[in-house]
């Protein structure tokens, strides 16, 4: 496993939408290669965890450091230097719709690199093939099935090779062996390219198979109740409402 | 077959046995719970409450959510409930219904407001909607900036398709209703001006009436339904499919990308699509002009020349830029404000339509006194 080198540091990070309060109070470190999920109940906020890292939403209070800068208080420019190094995979795909696959990987590269034409298209094939598209290039969006976007969501996301990828609800709507196949290939990238995942999901079967740290974050307190392996949060952890979440609600309630 | 019927009997102190009979199904005629629960609330009290299920024949959600309205008065009021009488579907049923506690304040409470409040509300939410349109002018003007620094991120080729959309796509449209536009007032000029035996001035009419006003105006509101309504929607959907999302965390800004050389696109077609309307407009009162009145091609020709200054061309284009300009910015901002759900890609595109003919016809009205005043 990967020695401990903190890459992403969240401190004291509180989130709401207006007065409504979503979470409070999160601190969790994220190493470097590490496979760390975003895990809770349907509704505690995993996905605006997510926005508040990728910065699509700034948090009330806190901040989220990346090597030991602060995204949120830092100004404008370095933020998006900082974006840069992320990649992202929403929950959808969210690929840009009047645009070819080639075309959706291509226009980061376009903007932020000094490629050609020719040596972008190439790329864009090449990280096609990665996850299992190739041959895709000059199709559009809504010509490809749910499995085959988020797969091409991965490759745009891929584009400018990120130290970090994130993943908002990878295995959401796709059959166990599409599922299946997709951790395989995270766990791949990140054995191969040594990148920092983080994933939101409430699949057992892909926490335990690929995740390696986590937060789990509780919709009734607003705070996060447990960081750390999952699969040491499922045996030793000492709160009731963690293991029976990792268990399927299996647990037979002893003392709470 | 017995009757559907509910009583109950308190003859014995302390103590209800409500006694169900017949079918209970929804649709049927069901008698309503109201009079066991009101026996509940009232004194004295009884301790506890049994059911009796013997004569009843069949049974679906129509017993279950009478029996639900019992318990909830009997718990309600402290009685001790025995409901080992009942159907054991039914049983299993109630526990189900009953496991989850309701969360608190969870449940919507309807409101009715007062007049005076909704007009409180519905001027503080306008006084937000123009404060969302100062922003969105706020973020529009620093985009443009960056566009004139050649700083901004954009596909050229989708400016060029968004001028394509905007521009020779509306032809046909645009011809049509010019043209007709272009008869309607010939028709009128020359009813009127016959009575004076000036039937010629037709043409100066059709001619200003169209290159200073008509064509601005009209090829505006077409531009409002069509490509308004249109970026609107495209926008819209892009939000709500995480499209613009995923925009800003690649670092790209969604203004310089989506936004503005979309409202460039409409600003830089308006004008041409002005001049050729009044053009069309111009061929369509000849048309009706060569026929009805006794000149020649030659004559009415001349005549329009001479009716048409450069200030009066140059006015009407001045306004096609500014109502362009308008349609495009009402498209794009009810685009970017949508929410999250097919029904609010339908509600902005909606307003952006109202909201770009509204401006259209403010901003023409504000033009026409300013031009007055400057003597154009």
């Amino acid at each position: 496993m990967p020695v401990n080198d903190p890459h992403i540091v969240a401190t004291n990070l509180t989130m709401a939408y207006g007065d409504f309060l979503i979470q409070k109070d999160l601190n969790f470190t994220i190493n470097r290669s590490d496979i760390f999920i975003i895990m809770g109940g349907s509704g505690c906020g995993k996905s605006t965890l997510l926005k508040v890292m990728i910065g699509l939403k700034s948090p009330a209070t806190g901040d989220v450091f990346y090597d030991g800068k602060p995204f949120w208080q830092s100004p404008e420019s370095e933020q998006e230097s900082l974006k840069r190094k992320f990649g992202t995979l929403f929950q959808s795909g969210a690929l840009w719709s009047s645009m070819t696959l080639a075309e959706n990987i291509g226009l980061a590269l376009k903007q932020y690199t000094n490629l050609s034409d020719a040596e972008i298209r190439e790329v864009a094939a090449y990280k096609l093939m990665l996850v299992g598209l190739a041959g895709f290039e000059d199709y559009y969006p809504n010509e490809i099935s749910g499995g085959m976007k988020k797969r091409a969501g991965l490759a745009r996301a891929m584009a400018l090779d990120p130290e970090i990828l994130f993943f908002d609800e990878p295995s959401a709507g796709l059959d166990p062996i599409s599922a299946k196949l997709l951790d395989d290939l995270i766990l791949e990238l990140r054995e191969s390219l040594g990148t920092t995942v983080v994933i939101v999901t409430h699949e057992l079967a892909s926490i335990f198979a690929i995740g390696n740290n986590s937060v789990f974050l509780d919709p009734d307190t607003k705070t996060q109740l447990a960081t750390g392996d999952p699969n040491e949060l499922r045996d030793f952890h000492s709160n009731f409402i963690v293991r029976n979440f990792l268990r399927r609600g299996e647990e037979e309630e002893q003392v709470a | 077959m017995s009757a559907t019927r509910l009583f109950y009997d308190d003859s014995q102190s302390g103590a209800v046995g409500v006694k169900l009979s017949g079918p209970w199904l929804l649709g049927g005629d069901l008698p309503s719970a109201d009079s066991i629960v009101g026996r509940l609330a009232q004194t004295p009290k009884p301790a506890s409450l049994s059911f009796e299920t013997d004569e009843l024949t069949d049974w679906d959600t129509g017993l279950v959510t009478t029996l639900i309205a019992i318990l909830q008065g009997a718990e309600k009021n402290d009685v001790q409930v025995d409901v080992s009488g009942l159907p054991d579907g039914a049983q299993r049923l109630i526990v189900l219904a009953l496991a989850v506690k309701e969360r608190e304040g969870a449940r919507r409470r309807i409101v009715k407001k007062g007049f005076l409040e909704s007009i409180g509300e519905s001027v503080l939410s306008a006084l937000d909607e123009s404060k969302k349109l100062l922003t969105f002018t706020g973020e529009l003007i620093l985009s443009f900036g960056r566009f004139a620094r050649g700083k901004a991120t954009f596909l050229r080729s989708d400016l060029f398709q968004y001028c394509q959309d905007a521009g020779a796509a509306a032809l046909p449209i645009v011809s049509l209703i010019s043209f007709l536009i272009g008869m309607i007032f010939a028709f009128v000029g020359i009813m009127q001006l016959n009575m004076f035996g000036a039937g010629i001035f037709t043409a100066n009419l059709v001619a200003i009436a169209m290159i200073r006003e008509m064509s601005a105006i009209m090829t505006a509101i077409i531009m409002a339904g069509r490509t308004g309504a249109a970026y609107a929607a495209q926008i819209g959907t892009m939000k709500v499919n995480e499209e613009v999302d995923a925009l800003t965390t690649l670092g790209m800004n969604p203004f310089d990308f989506l936004v503005t050389p979309r409202i460039i696109a409409l600003v830089i077609m308006m004008p041409l699509l002005t001049m050729y309307s009044s053009l069309m407009g111009i061929i369509g009162g000849a048309a009706v002009g060569l026929v009805m009145l006794d000149v020649t091609f030659v004559q009415y020709v001349q005549q329009t020349i001479d009716a048409v200054g450069l200030n009066s061309l140059f006015g009407g284009l001045f306004k096609a830029i500014v109502y362009g300009s308008l349609v495009a910015l009402a498209g794009c901002q009810q685009g970017m404000a949508c929410g999250n759900s097919a029904l609010a890609v339908g509600q902005s595109t909606t307003k952006a339509v109202v909201m770009g003919i509204v401006l259209i016809v403010v901003s023409a009205a504000l033009l026409t006194v300013i031009y007055i005043n400057l003597g154009v």
